[in-house]
């Protein structure tokens, strides 16, 4: 059963890439499709998010998680204030290295994703440590 | 170049916590180390695991492949830059992915599209096939990912994903609206639907040439 979930997703992913790149010059899709396509991959993708962040088998899933990723949430929303930054650079700094922290460049206008997803899962576990559900 | 370096690393990070999270869920490491090479797209990919483990492969494929239908229109818009032989064109396909489309698009002439595409094509997919297969490693030696708190920082991924298109209005609303619908109807739906039910947030479509978000 997992091997036919894996390859019909495989063969259907690639069937859509290569769709696009062959049929460039022929065909054009109709234009509230291509609006919508964008807007139905956002829909699922929050939609996952929302329920993986929330909910475990369909019931609450305790206050810990939804926590961690709140603080991950507002830090790939706001990059984080130039206190923490600094705080950063001057470890870094101690640590021997200089110039900009490891993947300032990340994604969009927050911080880094690599901070995002460990500050998630750092926050979790440590109210998880303090006994929190 | 350097923006690739750094895509490359958050990939690779956000391939690692698949990894991790894979295993973490129940499946097999062959599973999720197979699922990285030949599906190659990160959300889909999320979605399947989270909707397998929940006991829904229907809903597992049907949403994957749904949210990896954006590819087609991405292809449209970069097959210049793939090339016009077939060897590129079979093999260039596997690597399109969000990214690379956004990279290729942001290059003003052919041959540095051209360029673009292949280079930052192949380094996502050696950092997210390689952070795959650390994740799992890190997955199985832990044992209990919750402690670690993996089980957040999958979410916070996504959502981290998500942002850059949410500064689009419509996007916002169609996807704040399905989040809503699926976390509302998780308890009494049976698992995987609550999140195809999202696409209700589609109706809050405006018939207007909203910006893309390719």
């Amino acid at each position: 059963m997992l091997i036919a979930v894996i390859v019909a997703l495989a063969v259907g992913t690639y069937a859509f890439r290569l769709a696009g790149v062959v049929l460039h010059d022929r065909f054009d899709l109709p234009a509230p499709l291509r609006r919508m396509l964008p807007l139905a991959a956002a829909a699922l993708l929050a939609a996952l998010a929302g329920t993986a962040a929330l909910t475990e088998s369909g019931a609450f899933a305790g206050v810990s998680r939804p926590l961690g990723v709140a603080v991950g949430a507002v830090l790939a929303w706001r990059r984080p204030s130039l206190l923490v930054r600094s705080a950063a650079r001057s470890i870094a700094a101690m640590a021997g290295r200089s110039g900009r922290p490891v993947g300032e460049a990340g994604a969009g206008g927050g911080a880094p994703f690599v901070v995002v997803v460990i500050s998630a899962a750092a926050t979790a576990a440590l109210l998880r440590l303090a006994g929190v559900p | 170049m350097r923006d690739v370096g750094a895509i490359g690393l958050a990939v690779f990070a956000v391939g690692m916590s698949f990894g991790a999270i894979g295993v973490a869920s129940g499946l097999p490491a062959w599973a999720v180390i197979t699922m990285s090479l030949v599906v190659f797209a990160g959300g889909a990919q999320f979605m399947a695991v989270g909707l397998v483990a929940a006991g829904n492969p229907f809903a597992a494929v049907f949403a994957g492949l749904l949210l990896n239908a954006r590819h087609l229109p991405f292809g449209l818009a970069v097959a210049d830059a793939v090339g016009t032989s077939w060897r590129r064109r079979l093999v260039g396909s596997h690597i399109l992915v969000d990214e690379t489309v956004a990279f290729t698009m942001a290059q003003p002439d052919p041959a540095s599209r051209r360029r673009a595409y292949w280079l930052t094509g192949a380094t996502l997919f050696v950092s997210w096939n390689i952070g795959g297969v650390l994740g799992v490693l890190l997955g199985e030696a832990v044992g209990d990912t919750d402690a670690l708190g993996l089980d957040a920082a999958f979410p916070a991924g996504l959502i981290a994903l998500l942002l850059p298109s949410l500064r689009d209005r419509q996007t916002r609303d169609v996807a704040l609206a399905g989040a809503l619908v699926a976390v509302v109807t998780t308890p009494l739906l049976p698992a995987g639907l609550p999140v195809l039910l999202a696409l209700s947030g589609l109706l809050l479509m405006r018939r207007r040439p909203g910006r893309l978000a390719c």
